[in-house]
């Protein structure tokens, strides 16, 4: 059996992936990070004070939901999507930002940088610095400023500092290295509040421990309306986060499948997708390594996706390692079939969903057309569409 | 001995610092790189450092990222970082290190890479975001090849793990002098000669202070505190400031006040 809270090892490795690679100047941070994180995070009054703060601040548990029209349409496969649309700011970010705002608050750390790409582990991060008292700044590409600006206007509203990032392909990946950068720079005084599954170790265990909420009441809660485990579960991937966050529970259920559902954006040609697992290679970034999108010469590629929060050229370290074993599979969705899907979930379900999100509804449209009746389907519903309204708006305007 | 050793050694005996100007790879162009990097020699430079660019270089500030981006932009490849020091080699004794991110050595292989440093002339890697714990296979390559792999140390390091860094460290310590990312700065920090002190303490290999350094002042202010000096962004902001055609001889005049200074 498959037992994944053993992993990562001690260098933070899960099989050829994961690891440490980062200037030394942060070695003492993360040594301490991780301390601070073995010590408190099963420590009762800690594991106390975060499941109140989920509870009656975030608002969990987030509700199962059974698509029924939704089902009834695929033909039989009985859908259920799991509501990390309804917590507190509106995606399953607010997790892993109250767990790690909390081990920011023992570090005596007045000051919390964080990165973001579709901006919702930014507003995550302002709203839990807002109500812990801390100053938040937070990096976001200029691209992503652009499409999620509702997002901006958000973080801005909660009192954080947004810094538009304009390096690079001024999206997620360059806001990561401006917030490394930033972090080297402060860290005495600096906690980094990681929000993807990624970057140097401890960080892709801790998200995963705190994302793991997801994946515990999902499980129970589909057991309860279903009567038995989901035969598949599926999620969007990139960094992976809300992924691992359900993943989690049923990793160690070898008849339930797993499908991470990648970022096709508008095609197959390279920098015109963020399909890191269908289309990577080994390699090393932002302090890990993982699958990546890179040139012959290891140079990182840029990427495409609709979802701000989808491209990203690489993969968190334990999604590639359960590709590599074969206990999950990867599935690609491009971003006409994400609006598809999208628009679809709306007008049947009443439900607008993240364009992240979107990718992984667009997966299990496509699963239950393969599959026979009364298969189950988990979706994490990792978000809520209200930030990509504009986008949304675009894409339908342009096919009435 | 490895050029390294031998040249910390003669600078010991001259009581002088080691002064090693930073070269990018492909920068200001492939051709004129090589012309700047023997103008250093030319101006007294006693050990190069050769960064071969990469496209998310967390450890470099602004001036670094740009020469970087240019030289990316102008298509460089691994492969012109030794051809850079084949040239640089064929003209001069000098120790020469390899500076880059670990995603592209990794790409091109360790042995690979190990094998062709080397071949091309150099005598150390530099690879900011590889640490010693997991160096093994790089130094394990480089040993084959006789190419020293080069340590970190940091304000933030312990001094335990400041004398783990120092056991088994070759040639010398890259002693970042500030929490930071490489730029020039006007002054450097105050705590700069405790910290020195400690690395010291906790190892006899020469330390090598970088990040920061840009004035003959900081080349004084670090002598018999250290046993050597980098500067990079300094110089490239020279070149960037210059006319066109004038950048190299503006960075080489730099160097040579600094090196009155080491």
């Amino acid at each position: 059996m498959l037992d994944t809270r053993t992993l990562p090892d001690e260098f933070g490795y899960f099989g050829p992936f994961g690891g440490r690679y980062v200037p030394e100047t942060l070695v003492a941070a993360l040594d301490e990070l991780e301390a601070s994180f073995q010590r408190h995070h099963l420590d009762p009054a800690f594991v106390d004070e975060l499941e109140n703060l989920l509870h009656f601040y975030a608002g969990r548990p987030t509700p199962p939901n059974h698509a029924a029209r939704r089902s009834k349409e695929l033909g039989g496969a009985q859908l259920y999507l799991k509501r990390e649309d309804l917590a507190h700011t509106g995606a399953h970010k607010i997790n892993n930002a109250l767990g790690q705002g909390l081990l920011a608050r023992v570090s005596g750390k007045r000051r919390v940088i964080a990165e973001t790409g579709a901006g919702q582990h930014g507003v995550a991060s302002a709203t839990v610095c807002a109500m812990l008292g801390l100053d938040c700044v937070v990096y976001m590409g200029e691209e992503d400023v652009h499409r999620q600006a509702l997002n901006v206007a958000r973080m801005r509203t909660l009192g954080a500092e947004v810094i538009s990032v304009t390096s690079g392909t001024r999206t997620l990946k360059d806001a990561i290295n401006e917030a490394l950068r930033d972090w080297v720079t402060n860290v005495e005084s600096t906690f980094y509040l990681f929000g993807s599954a990624t970057g140097p170790h401890p960080y892709p265990k801790i998200v995963r421990e705190f994302q793991r909420v997801i994946g515990r009441e999902a499980r129970a809660q589909i057991q309860e309306l279903s009567g038995g485990l989901p035969n598949t579960v599926i999620a969007c991937v990139n960094g992976g986060s809300n992924a691992i966050g359900i993943f989690s529970a049923f990793i160690e259920d070898p008849g339930v499948a797993l499908i991470g559902v990648e970022a096709g954006g508008r095609g197959g040609d390279q920098g015109e997708h963020a399909a890191t697992v269908e289309s990577g290679t080994l390699g090393i970034l932002h302090g890990s390594r993982s699958l990546l999108l890179q040139d012959e010469g290891g140079q990182i590629i840029g990427t495409h996706s609709i979802a701000a929060g989808l491209d990203y050229p690489g993969v968190g370290p334990e999604l590639a390692y359960l590709h590599h074993i074969g206990r999950a599979s990867y599935a690609t969705i491009d971003d006409a079939e994400a609006m598809r899907a999208l628009s679809l979930l709306a007008r049947t379900e009443g439900i607008i969903p993240a364009l992240e999100s979107a990718h992984a509804v667009a997966g299990a449209v496509r699963l239950a057309s393969e599959t026979s009746s009364n298969h189950v389907i988990l979706v994490n519903l990792s978000g809520r569409g209200d930030k990509d309204m504009e986008t949304i708006a675009a894409q339908l305007g342009e096919r009435p | 001995m490895n050029r390294i050793d031998s040249t910390f050694k003669s600078a010991k005996a001259e009581s002088r610092l080691v002064l090693a100007p930073y070269v990018t790879v492909g920068y200001p162009t492939r051709e004129s790189a090589v012309e700047l990097a023997l103008a250093y020699v030319q101006a007294g430079a006693d050990m190069l450092e050769i960064g071969m660019p990469f496209s998310d270089p967390i450890a470099d500030g602004p001036t670094v990222q740009l020469a970087s981006q240019i030289a990316l932009e102008g298509g460089v490849w691994l492969e012109d970082a030794f051809h850079l020091i084949e040239r640089i080699r064929a003209q001069t004794d000098i120790p020469l290190a390899l500076m880059g991110y670990a995603n592209p050595f990794m790409q091109f292989g360790l042995d690979a890479l190990a094998r062709a440093t080397s071949a091309a002339g150099a005598d150390g890697l530099i690879v900011p975001d590889v640490l010693p714990e997991h160096a093994h296979d790089i130094e394990a390559a480089n040993a084959e090849h006789g190419l020293y792999l080069i340590r970190f140390a940091a304000p933030t390091t312990p001094l335990e793990r400041l004398r783990q860094v120092g056991h088994g460290a070759q040639g010398f310590i890259y002693c970042v002098s500030v929490t930071g990312v490489t730029g020039s700065r006007a002054e450097l920090s105050d705590s700069l000669p405790a910290y020195l002190a400690r690395v010291g303490k906790a190892t006899n290999i020469p330390r090598v202070v970088g990040f920061g350094i840009s004035k003959p002042e900081h080349l004084r202010s670090l002598r018999g505190r250290a046993e050597g000096a980098i500067v990079a962004s300094a110089l490239i902001d020279l070149v960037q400031a210059s006319p066109p055609g004038q950048g190299i001889e503006a960075a080489a005049a730099h160097v040579r006040s600094l090196a009155a200074a080491a």
